[in-house]
């Protein structure tokens, strides 16, 4: 704002004329230094400061910022609306709360689910709550490429003009409206000569994701000058929609001047199972595996070097165990069928191996690691073994970190099947890993298991906090229609429990779980609903 | 909201909450889960059962045209959660129309009890109000009051008058401490005003460049009321009462102008005084038929939260009796009623224009800090040594205040820019001699308001 008319003429005896700047000065110095009055010059000051603010005036307008793109997506209902601020401001209140959760809903961990459902709608963010998103996607990298799809045109409008959401232009989901188009040429090949990493990679994969070989080619054109750790994450980039057309480059890359990189490379291509470098370890692997028994490689030679063999072991193991492991595991699974005279993947892992159980176990967990990398399904089924019989005497591995990678390759209805038979047999306090490769809701089998076996830990006088992780997982993906269930068990719980227990804490504290179960999965019923358009 | 059939949006109930934590908490026993026997009556009262931790349920009951709460549990808080749960509860779907669990209106004994306790407090200070007061009394307690104030404000010219001899120079080494001092003298002299403008005063030495200016300012508006209150008796009345009431005596509600009408909410705020002794709940109120703004103030002790909650959006038809002096700004509400909420954006007016009745409400209160405006249609341009709000058409734009001072936000900020997307939207905020504070915001075409912050 400017100020019309700063001058007072005659106001003050002794002080000039009343200008501001000098009044300002002689107010600092000290009126004992000009033998003026101090009242006289708060007199003046005093005229000089209404004036000032009586008579502002409008300043000069900066430059304005461009206007948003329309966001042509509809915004969500209103019920909607006021539930997205509720779980953003939930977001922020979250800390307050602390101690020993009540039966109330824990409102941060359903915006995840509240913003996959808003996008499956095709909603846009109401504009006044784009803030708090952008804020929230700041703090929690899960809720980023739901949180910045739904903020769409506006959250990038705002990000550009706010460096604390800077994050949101950095390629991902968020970038996307910044590339190219990807059969622009002359566009793509100028932000790949001169973007960003983060641009640059996004750039990459929408070329791949168009045109394959194109990304390559891409790739190829400045190959040579990338930094090792760039041409690692670009290597590591191509895992998505990884096809024999990559092959080519991946071989090329095996000679690389980086180790990580030439690592990278081999491991892509051994899960491309027709793969040249892939023929080469199943040629490898079958001269050290048979029906006869394992005889582990003597040596490393230059052309297992080259392939991605890591030569020296890590501290504690022996170094042919450590590279027979390698061999195997990167080694296609269908070459053993016929080198096992035409078994199947189970009747192979059922086998005895000659040479003792050290040798057996390094085998079947190289088979793990194959199975997983080259995603077969019957492999991993075969080597996850039963789900009823002891983890200690699982096939494949009893570790159930393992064991959850192996069962992400089973089709969901497979895994489900699988997750629920475990816990039929072994409870729940296992079952927290497993669980979490189970797809969103747990429905059907898999979700009357979970609840049944939360009854059952009930019964059996275990403490809830015993299972808060499974609590807290099955607040977020068991199916809501399970509310009626679960009301049934705890009116149960109710009725048989002898009222001198009931009073005590196991009881009380079930109660108060299950409530929180019940209310949370009415909540996320409700949440869902509220979201279909009126 | 006396009648069933307005409810407040979800949005208004939680504006209600004290604090972050009870609206949380709030928030998750708004639903049917843990309350029974809920029902409301025709007269405007809301109660239910909760079931807390305890084994007898907490008995909740709120007059919604009041707002006022009681509950049985032990929190000190107003409204307490199971209050904020049960008016959510009913805001989502209302309990009358809801045969199901309500209680067909018919009033229980307890809400009952605590209802008719209200009216007749509520009938008894009307009573004592309107009595005779002792006059004689009244007269020399104010006449010692007057004396006191007039000795407190001889001494604080004294200080002022010290310090511009010696030089503002030396203020910062001074330190906040001898200001706190005459602030302490100021209270002792029952001159709250001035106490609070010497605090404030002190701490601008401490408040970065261009400190010297402002406390020149500052300390010549202090002087200006100094003089004011010495030469009270030669100032036009509606002057003097300002004086009055900006050094500590606010005149009496009964003097003032009644102004009847449907009360918009525009804003509601609050500001903590610099010692944390006090909050100040400001809420801005503007007057759909006679488009006159009003402020309301309620204060609060520290760790409580002043009682009058009026969420944003929400219109009151009520009794405004506008205190003597301060520009005619502040006002005391009457009995309240709800009233249907406007279907369409208040009408706004240019950046020069809002700056105009700012300096014209500086003939009637020169102390006066901002006025409030609705200023529109305008677009908010963010930058990073300070915001504009430009005119929609043409080239002037007013600042926006720093943020920092009371009311407003850097995330209030960001949801402006947000909701305009760079284009026009029409703003409520308070206009001054700092700037402009955004507070209340308007989608285009939407008339329902969104608070900032």
């Amino acid at each position: 704002m400017t100020t019309e008319g700063t001058k007072a003429g005659g106001v003050s005896a002794g002080l000039g004329d009343g200008d501001w700047e000098e009044l300002v000065s002689v107010a600092l110095l000290g009126t004992g230094r000009r033998k003026a009055s101090p009242g006289a010059l708060l007199d003046a000051a005093a005229v000089q400061t209404v004036r000032r603010r009586a008579g502002l005036r409008p300043a000069e307008a900066g430059p304005r910022p461009d206007p948003a793109p329309r966001d042509p997506r509809p915004a969500p209902p209103e019920a909607a609306r006021r539930r997205l601020a509720q779980l953003l401001a939930g977001r922020t209140g979250a800390g307050s709360g602390g101690g020993r959760r009540g039966a109330a809903p824990d409102l941060t961990e359903l915006l995840p689910q509240w913003l996959a459902a808003a996008g499956r709608h095709g909603y846009r963010a109401p504009h006044a709550l784009v803030p708090a998103l952008l804020d929230a996607a700041r703090a929690r990298t899960d809720l980023r490429a739901p949180a910045l799809a739904l903020a769409g045109a506006r959250g990038l409008w705002l990000a550009r003009l706010n460096p604390d959401w800077r994050f949101a232009l950095r390629g991902g989901a968020g970038g996307a409206g910044e590339l190219p188009d990807p059969q622009d040429r002359a566009g793509v090949e100028r932000l790949w000569q001169e973007g960003l990493f983060a641009e640059r990679v996004a750039l990459l994969g929408l070329v791949r994701a168009h045109e394959p070989a194109a990304a390559t080619r891409l790739l190829t054109t400045t190959w040579a000058t990338e930094r090792a750790e760039d041409r690692l994450m670009f290597l590591d980039s191509l895992r998505v929609g990884l096809s024999e057309g990559d092959e080519p480059f991946l071989e090329e890359a095996l000679g690389d001047r980086s180790r990580n990189v030439r690592s990278t490379a081999a491991e892509l291509l051994s899960a491309l199972p027709r793969s040249a470098l892939a023929g080469r370890m199943a040629e490898r692997a079958l001269a050290c595996v048979g029906p006869q028994g394992v005889t582990p490689p003597a040596e490393c030679d230059a052309g297992m070097l080259r392939d991605g063999v890591v030569e020296r072991p890590p501290a504690g193991r022996g170094e042919r165990a450590w590279w027979l492991g390698q061999l195997v595991e990167a080694a296609p699974l269908s070459c053993w069928r016929e080198r096992f005279g035409g078994l199947g993947a189970a009747e192979i892992v059922a086998l005895p191996v000659a040479g003792g159980e050290s040798w057996r176990e390094e085998l079947h967990a190289a088979w793990c690691r194959a199975a997983v990398r080259q995603r077969d399904p019957r492999w991993a089924k075969a080597l996850l073994g039963a789900a009823s019989a002891p983890p200690a005497t699982a096939p494949g591995t009893a570790s159930l970190a393992e064991r959850a990678k192996l069962l992400s390759v089973l089709p969901e209805a497979e895994r489900a099947q699988w997750v629920a038979e475990f816990i039929r047999a072994h409870g729940l306090s296992e079952a927290f890993q497993l669980l979490g490769v189970c797809l969103v809701p747990w429905a059907g089998t898999l979700g009357r298991a979970v609840v049944d076996a939360l009854d059952a830990a009930r019964e059996a006088g275990s403490y809830p906090w015993s299972f808060s992780g499974v609590m807290g997982l099955a607040e977020r993906c068991l199916d809501p229609a399970e509310a009626e269930r679960l009301e049934a068990v705890v009116a149960r719980g109710a009725a048989f429990a002898d009222p001198a227990e009931a009073s005590s804490g196991a009881a009380a504290y079930w109660a108060e779980a299950f409530q929180r179960l019940v209310a949370t999965l009415r909540l996320r019923a409700a949440m869902l609903a509220e979201l279909a358009p009126a | 909201m006396t009648e069933q059939g307005v409810r407040p949006t979800a949005e208004q109930v939680l504006a209600l909450a004290p604090d972050d934590a009870s609206r949380t908490a709030g928030a998750k026993l708004g639903r049917a889960g843990p309350w029974s026997q809920i029902g409301g009556s025709a007269s405007g009262l809301v109660w239910g059962l909760c079931r807390g931790s305890g084994s007898t349920p907490y008995r909740t009951v709120v007059d919604v045209g009041g707002p006022a709460y009681k509950c049985t549990c032990p929190s000190r808080k107003s409204p307490c959660k199971h209050a904020l749960g049960l008016l959510l509860l009913w805001s989502a779907r209302g309990f009358a129309e809801d045969g199901e669990d309500a209680e067909d209106g018919e009033v229980p004994d307890w809400a009952a009890a605590w209802s008719a306790e209200r009216a007749a407090k509520a009938a008894r200070t009307a009573a004592a109000a309107a009595g005779p007061a002792d006059g004689e009394g009244a007269g020399r307690r104010a006449e010692r009051r007057a004396a006191r104030i007039g000795a407190g404000v001889t001494e604080l010219e004294q200080r002022l008058e010290d310090v511009l001899r010696a030089g503002l120079a030396g203020q910062q080494q001074a330190g906040y401490g001898p200001w706190e001092e005459t602030a302490a003298r100021m209270v002792d002299a029952q001159a709250p005003g001035l106490a609070a403008r010497v605090r404030e005063l002190g701490t601008i030495p401490s408040c970065g460049p261009g400190w010297p200016a402002r406390m020149l300012e500052e300390g010549a508006l202090l002087h200006l009321l100094n003089r004011g209150w010495l030469g009270l008796a030669g100032l036009p009345e509606p002057l003097a009462a300002t004086v009055r009431s900006r050094v500590g005596l606010p005149g009496a509600a009964a003097e003032g102008e009644v102004v009847r009408d449907r009360w918009l909410v525009l804003a509601q705020y609050d500001s903590v005084s610099p010692d944390g002794r006090l909050t100040t709940r400001r809420t801005w109120l503007r007057g759909l038929g006679s488009g006159r703004p009003a402020l309301v103030l309620d204060f609060g002790p520290p760790g409580r939260p002043p009682a009058l909650a009026l969420p944003v959006g929400l219109v009151v038809e009520a009794e405004a009796r506008f205190r003597p002096g301060t520009a005619g700004l502040r006002a005391d509400l009457g009995e309240r009623s709800a009233a249907a909420a406007p279907d369409r954006v208040p009408a706004g007016v240019g950046t020069g224009a809002a700056l105009e009745v700012y300096g014209a409400a500086l003939r009637e209160d020169p102390w006066l800090d901002a006025w409030p405006v609705v200023l529109g249609p305008v677009v908010p341009i963010p930058g990073e040594r300070g915001w504009q709000l430009a005119d929609a058409e043409g080239t002037c734009a007013l600042p926006v205040a720093p943020v920092g001072g009371a009311g407003g936000s850097r995330s209030g900020l960001w949801q402006l820019a947000a909701l305009s997307g760079g284009g026009p939207v029409t703003v409520f905020g308070e206009c001054g001699h700092r700037g402009f504070t955004p507070l209340t915001a308007w989608h285009p075409g939407c008339p329902e308001p969104v608070a900032l912050g």
